[in-house]
């Protein structure tokens, strides 16, 4: 697809350009799953290795989103944001790996952190 | 178990689910960046029902909102997209049957996200092997629709979220990947996945390497992976 093209789409309307820069985009890797699920067994090993890129590849968007996030997150100070991460963390570990409490812990922390640093 | 049954089962797991209340909070931010950045509430219901993963969705609202071409947002939401690949490889042959035929797995495809994968991977495995896609689809039905009030609460209340409130919603979706991974990690394989991936994805984003996330992550799924066989072949 030519950028010419997706101009064009925009020019059409925000639903368009919703199908053509959001919809498509990331709905092309989802399909491309159900094909590689095809030659999957339950018991392979290669379906272990494929678990294990698939669980560091969203620990990766979790560094991600701490250390570089969009939008209202970003005002807040990378100290805050990466102290508060921990801070959940070992709450969940301490707590019966709850995930209620770590989350908890990490949202009160992240919000003292941020007025205590001065927002 | 009949497949209304199994529906209902896997959406009782999803109101139940921490995610839930995650997804609400997330998606009233996302709500918000709707209202505030000029689109209309029909816009964002569409967008969550049709991307379904809030890192792509923030990524179309920014920079569609902010004016940014739209090929190069479209490439920025692929690039986030692409770790979707191995989530719904990694689900689907454990939810299908021998028989069962490609379509009936567009709908659990279409609702693999984070949360719902978490979840599919942990409970889908104890159920009848028949009803594993139902209890997916009713599970995934369930997170959309609290997602879907999430944005509608969001969008009407834009005007009134604190800044404050508007970054700690979304720095949810972080903390409760962070948590749930980890308690679902009872692997040796998962948890270094975890670890590795944690660690080697800003390395090499800081490294400036091409498509750091999907690098970095087949690497960090590599090493996990050949780290736990060795030690297996060990003990």
């Amino acid at each position: 697809m030519t950028p010419n093209a997706i101009h064009g789409a925009l020019a059409l309307g925000p639903y368009f350009a919703l199908l053509l820069v959001g919809f498509l985009p990331n709905e092309v890797w989802r399909m491309l799953g159900i094909l590689v699920a095809r030659g999957l067994d339950e018991d392979s090993e290669l379906l272990v290795w494929v678990r294990g890129v698939a669980t560091a590849v969203l620990a990766g968007v979790i560094s991600q989103l701490v250390l570089t996030p969009p939008g209202p997150l970003a005002t807040l100070p990378v100290t805050a944001r990466v102290g508060a991460a921990v801070v959940g963390f070992l709450a969940f570990l301490i707590v019966r790996r709850s995930i209620f409490v770590g989350v908890l812990a990490g949202e009160i922390a992240l919000v003292v952190g941020a007025l205590a640093l001065g927002h | 178990m009949s497949y209304a049954a199994a529906f209902v089962a896997g959406g009782k797991v999803g109101i139940k689910s921490v995610f839930s209340y995650v997804i609400f909070g997330t998606f009233i931010g996302y709500g918000a960046l709707c209202h505030d950045l000029g689109f209309s509430l029909m816009w964002a219901w569409l967008s969550t029902a049709l991307v379904w993963a809030g890192p792509a969705q923030v990524i179309v609202v920014s920079t569609l909102g902010s004016g940014a071409a739209p090929l190069e947002s479209a490439i920025a939401v692929s690039l986030s997209g692409m770790r979707l690949l191995p989530m719904v490889a990694a689900l689907l042959p454990i939810i299908k049957t021998p028989t069962t035929r490609w379509f009936n797995l567009i709908l659990p495809a279409h609702f693999t996200a984070a949360s719902m994968w978490v979840e599919g991977l942990r409970a889908a495995p104890g159920l009848p092997r028949e009803n594993r896609i139902a209890f997916c689809n009713g599970l995934g039905t369930t997170m959309m629709t609290i997602a879907l009030c999430g944005t509608f609460a969001g969008f009407e209340l834009a005007s009134q979220l604190p800044t404050l409130f508007a970054a700690a919603v979304l720095f949810l979706t972080p903390m409760s990947f962070l948590v749930s991974i980890a308690r679902n990690s009872k692997e040796l394989l998962d948890r270094l996945a975890l670890g590795l991936g944690l660690v080697l994805t800003p390395l090499f984003a800081y490294a400036e390497v091409k498509l750091a996330l999907l690098v970095a992550g087949l690497a960090a799924g590599t090493i996990a992976y050949v780290g736990a066989r060795v030690w297996r072949a060990r003990r």
